[in-house]
């Protein structure tokens, strides 16, 4: 427990410092909250930027934190400091993970407040975000564990945080793209996020999701086994 | 004495390069031990391999009476590796990063700021690791060692990188661990290190060790090496070996008044080592 205290703060003291993670943390909360306050069209859908900007940030802030904070740790020799210090990789993990979940779970309220959700729909909401959340940083941390530096980190990062955020958007306009997104969480929590406060729970997400999970988990666990934290 | 570390005929190669060659030594409990060799000799991999970072192709390696494969974090916690592949947080000052070990280990404030004064950096507390020299980075990971208290100390060339007024600091600084009975592995390339701090030292030559013993030790084994030393009015200096001809030489040299000054020369680790190896050790 200590541990995992210990990389907590020290995370949370880093990001402070840090303007590339720091900025995740904050630009699409901001953007939702200037452009639902800015931007008024006819016939636009309630909420419309919240819930855009929020399947956005699932897919991108706690994906590209926990790779860059991992393969930065990695690339800096830091990340041996710890593992030498008896913090066990789990302990690191929990720690880090807690952390960057903490963050994007406050960006997560800005979105309830900024959507006015509140009572039955802001829990809905932020549960979905928190599923979104924890995904994604399952996502990120596999890229974390298998890169190792910064720089591969980033070009494997960028794909797929491009795939999983923007695909929710781009199947707005296009028929077969929303059909090939449909197997992605993202797009899945997009819908959940659509259908809120209706009291219908969709089965085909819930399994698309717990499937998406399934898949990250063995992932994960193949590049743990391979590389550990080295 | 029980061993605190005993290495047994560990051998490693990268690809086709052998970097260690049946490596044999062991350490007491108390005792410093100098590891000398010219870059490239293979001192960091031993270090790795001893520390458990490195697998050995063969032959085995015990800390505290456990074989170095199977450390864990536990273990870990009883011994300080200071090597430059440990990193420091570059945004966190020298402080900040002592901070992060002292609550993983539940070190007081108190002994934090210890360990900076004793490293010399309590000016430099506030300091952002980005802005540190290279010597004060690695006086930064000495002081993370120096703070935990370890049993063992791992050293990479500890004073690698640094002005001799800091270096004899952190040569002092390493003397007062053994005092408290510290068991300390130390690697270093320069010659007046090891006759300084250590009790024995093993130099490690293409992957073998080619030498052992306390540095008075080995001088003596090889005083054969005696020489004459003379500077000559011209500038110029000459050296010849210490046996009968010598005589015949130097009087020459006095009655013609080439000679300024004569003297003789007892072989050092360094020309130990250049024996050896016909290598010279940088610095
Ligand atoms: N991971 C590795 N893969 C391949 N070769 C390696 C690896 N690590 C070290 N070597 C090689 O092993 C040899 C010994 O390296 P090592 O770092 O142990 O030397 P050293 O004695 O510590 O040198 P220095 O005084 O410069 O620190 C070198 O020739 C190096 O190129
Ligand atoms: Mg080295």
């Amino acid at each position: 427990m200590r541990n995992i205290d210990a990389v907590f703060l020290k995370q949370l003291k880093e990001t402070l410092r840090n303007k590339t993670i720091l900025i995740q943390f904050l630009m699409f909360p901001v953007m939702a909250f200037i452009m639902e306050n800015a931007v008024k069209i006819e016939n636009m859908p309630e909420n419309f930027f919240v819930k855009l900007f929020a399947v956005m940030f699932v897919g991108m802030a706690p994906l590209t934190c926990m790779s860059a904070i991992i393969s930065e740790e990695k690339e800096k020799n830091t990340l041996r400091a710890l593992m030498m210090s008896n913090v066990r990789p789990v302990e690191y993990l929990i720690g880090t993970g807690f952390y960057v979940w903490l963050m994007c779970m406050a960006g997560a309220g800005a979105f309830a407040v900024c959507g006015g959700y509140n009572g039955m729909k802001f829990c809905q909401f932020m549960l979905i975000m928190s599923t979104g959340i924890l995904l994604s940083e399952l996502v990120g941390a596999i890229i974390g564990v298998s890169c190792k530096n910064q720089m591969s980190a980033t070009s494997v990062t960028v794909p797929v945080m491009m795939i999983f955020s923007f695909l929710p958007m781009l199947s707005m306009f296009n028929k077969s793209v929303e059909k090939a997104a449909e197997i992605t969480y993202t797009q899945q929590l997009n819908k959940l996020i659509n259908g809120l406060g209706t009291t219908e729970i969709k089965a085909e997400s819930i399994v698309v999701i717990v499937v998406n999970f399934v898949v990250m988990a063995v992932l994960f666990a193949a590049a743990f086994r391979k590389k550990g934290l080295e | 004495m029980e061993n605190a570390i005993s290495i047994n005929g560990i051998t490693k190669s990268f690809g086709e390069k052998k970097v260690l060659d049946d490596i044999n030594l062991d350490i007491k409990k108390g005792e410093i031990l100098g590891l000398l060799g010219p870059s490239g000799a293979g001192k960091t991999t031993l270090i790795k391999i001893l520390t458990g970072q490195l697998e050995a192709d063969s032959g085995n390696s015990v800390i505290n009476g456990k074989d170095s494969q199977r450390l864990t974090g536990r273990d870990y916690s009883g011994f300080g590796i200071m090597m430059d592949n440990c990193g420091l947080y570059e945004r966190f000052s020298c402080y900040e990063n002592l901070k992060v070990f002292a609550r993983i280990y539940n070190i007081s404030d108190d002994k934090i700021r210890a360990a900076l004064e004793s490293t010399g950096l309590a000016d430099a507390g506030k300091t952002p690791v980005s802005n540190l020299s290279k010597g004060m980075k690695s006086r930064l990971r000495l002081a993370r060692v120096f703070m935990t208290n370890p049993k063992i100390l791992f050293l990479d060339e500890p004073t690698c990188g640094l002005d001799p007024a800091t270096a004899d600091e952190i040569q002092k600084l390493i003397l007062r661990e053994k005092e408290k009975g510290k068991t300390i592995f130390l690697t270093t390339h320069t010659m007046t290190e090891a006759e300084k701090l250590c009790d024995n030292v093993a130099l490690l030559n293409e992957g073998k060790i080619v030498e052992y013993g306390s540095p008075a030790e080995i001088c003596r084994r090889y005083n054969h090496q005696k020489r004459i030393k003379i500077h000559l009015t011209d500038g110029t200096e000459m050296e010849i070996l210490h046996d009968e001809s010598a005589a015949e030489i130097i009087s020459e040299l006095i009655k013609n008044g080439s000679a300024e000054t004569i003297h003789t020369t007892e072989p050092d680790l360094k020309t130990v080592f250049m024996e050896l190896t016909g290598k010279e050790l940088s610095q």
